[in-house]
């Protein structure tokens, strides 16, 4: 890990009018990191990482990322352009739903290339080859290159879904409930997949859930929100296992035990 | 009085009263100042439902002049139903001259086609467009689309491309064929077969699309670069055909193909209706000639 951040956030705030969504946060994220916003429903995490992620500008607050070249940019001054160009090239967005990330009616295949074109690739073979490479590389099988993700199961979708967003390798992936409404075993695979991924990709990501065993296996470092701040921030294991806020107590004794 | 001097009295020139001509020609003068983008404009109601060319009507009615003599064609015939009509109406609220002959036109109105002979300077191409966008069906968002134009994201174009090639093993778009204009606005060249593409490339005719339902007009301006979109290992090329109009003989032309009985029997004749008489009258003569019909005057 190297010793700049590669995205500082800035005492973000979005007000949805006179409601909160989330108030005066701040946090870090370095390379190969990887960071939970855990919390109940409603608590603004998806508010938040959609701030981040420029898909929702803040009502104050700034958000900044150090670019390809070294320098640190506030990305709400940026222009719509180049914002979008990075969007599209060393970010990924992996929605809950695939449905929202994926073209639901072109093919597997032209999902994962439709990045590489949006960036200039213009040879039909090479994009194929790079779709079917990675393809495998999230675990399916190349002869569905040409189906689309409707024909897929929803475990599928999800890891297409990661493939889209890898093929241009990104450098910091957002993941919004990534293992939402996924059956358990189908869960850990996804889990393996996107960890082995980002182990071996150096990938910086930052996972919403709701799921706490998911921010354990997958991330380095966690925040925990509740009514639209963050109440605590700490690495993974030290807020799982010694919860010094009253809520996140609550929250981590929930945890169902088998 | 005539019938038509009292038609005449009836409409102002050319139908469009004189506000609505003068928003149109904005709107044309705004799109030939930027080549292949879209531009938004008042349509009104014509007398013809959406889809038969009420955008190539208002687009011809506000640039057509006393002097101009108006040629109209639809699917590259002068005879059929809807050329035949817009000619008609022009005769009646214009009192413009007509022809079918395409290097006597000033102004050629089509739906479908390019002519097959050059159009040269001075003259004014308009074109019915029934869906402007070229990115309407891959991404359905009007306020995206427009984003998409004014950021020159245009990756989706190729993502419809690569699908034909993994579906069908070739690009099997075979009209309506997207364009890039000047190395800027991916355009829809309406749905014309994309065997006219190249014929759009570098014209000296000023080239005008109307889309009447869509509430939008586009140009090309003489000597504009036009490409048609393709991949390095999948390279853009025309529908190629294995055999001469059967009427004129004519190679390298537009083809349709008719249907003689039910017994399987076809023909193959010029798309261009103007230019297979005039090879006829100039003796050439297709396989098929002698069988068939005279040709009307």
């Amino acid at each position: 890990m190297s010793d700049q951040p590669l995205l500082r956030v800035n005492a973000v705030t979005k007000y949805y009018g006179g409601r909160i969504g989330c108030e005066d946060v701040t946090v870090s994220l370095w390379p190969g990191e990887v960071l939970a916003v855990v919390g109940e429903s409603g608590s603004g995490k998806t508010t938040l990482l959609n701030c981040i992620s420029t898909r929702l500008p803040p009502t104050s607050g700034t958000v900044e990322y150090r670019m390809r070249d070294g320098q640190m940019r506030d990305l709400y001054r940026m222009g719509e352009a180049e914002r979008r160009l990075l969007m599209r090239t060393d970010w990924g967005f992996v929605h809950q739903n695939p449905a929202d990330g994926l073209r639901m009616t072109v093919s597997a295949g032209a999902n994962v290339g439709e990045r590489l074109m949006a960036v200039g690739d213009r040879h039909y073979g090479k994009i194929r080859a790079a779709a079917g490479d990675w393809l495998g590389r999230v675990e399916i099988d190349v002869d569905r290159i040409d189906d689309q993700p409707r024909d897929f199961s929803g475990g599928m979708r999800q890891r297409l879904q990661i493939a889209r967003n890898l093929v241009t390798g990104p450098r910091l992936v957002f993941m919004d409930e990534p293992t939402g409404g996924l059956d358990v075993s189908v869960q850990a695979r996804l889990l393996d997949l996107v960890r082995s991924l980002v182990a071996d990709l150096g990938l910086s990501a930052i996972v919403v859930t709701h799921d706490l065993a998911v921010a354990r296996l997958l991330s380095h470092r966690m925040l925990v929100m509740k009514d639209g701040h963050v109440i605590e921030h700490g690495l993974t294991d030290r807020v799982l296992d010694d919860p010094q806020e009253p809520y996140t107590q609550l929250l981590v004794s929930s945890i169902l035990q088998v | 009085m005539t019938i038509q001097q009292t038609d005449m009295a009836t409409y102002n020139f050319a139908y469009l009263d004189e506000q609505t001509k003068r928003m149109i020609r904005r709107a044309i003068l705004k799109a030939i100042a930027i080549p292949g983008y879209q531009v938004p404009f008042a349509s009104r109601e014509m007398p013809m439902p959406y889809g038969w060319g009420t955008g190539g009507v208002q687009v011809t009615a506000s640039i057509l002049g006393p002097d101009d003599v108006l040629k109209v064609i639809d699917q590259g015939a002068d005879d059929t139903t809807n050329a035949v009509s817009i000619r008609a109406f022009f005769q009646r609220v214009a009192n413009v001259a007509v022809t079918t002959h395409t290097k006597d036109a000033t102004v050629i109105q089509t739906r479908h086609r390019i002519p097959e002979e050059t159009l040269g300077k001075g003259q004014v191409l308009v074109y019915q467009v029934p869906i402007p966008e070229p990115l309407r069906y891959l991404e359905p968002r009007e306020t995206e689309t427009r984003k998409m134009h004014a950021l020159e994201e245009y990756g989706l174009m190729h993502v419809k491309l690569y699908e034909d090639i993994a579906r069908n093993g070739h690009i099997a778009t075979t009209y309506a064929y997207p364009v890039k204009v000047e190395g800027r606005y991916v355009m829809d060249p309406s749905p014309t077969p994309k065997f006219d593409n190249p014929k759009m490339h570098m014209s000296e005719a000023l080239q005008l699309f109307g889309a009447g339902r869509e509430k939008r007009i586009y140009a090309l301006p003489p000597h504009t670069e036009v490409v048609s979109l393709d991949f390095e290992d999948h390279p853009f090329e025309v529908q190629k055909f294995d055999q001469p109009c059967a009427l004129c003989g004519a190679e390298g032309v537009y083809l349709d193909e008719v249907i003689l009985d039910d017994k399987g029997g076809r023909m193959f004749v010029c798309s261009d209706t103007d230019h297979c008489e005039k090879r006829r009258e100039e003796g050439h003569r297709g396989p098929l000639a002698a069988e068939a019909p005279e040709m009307q005057s």
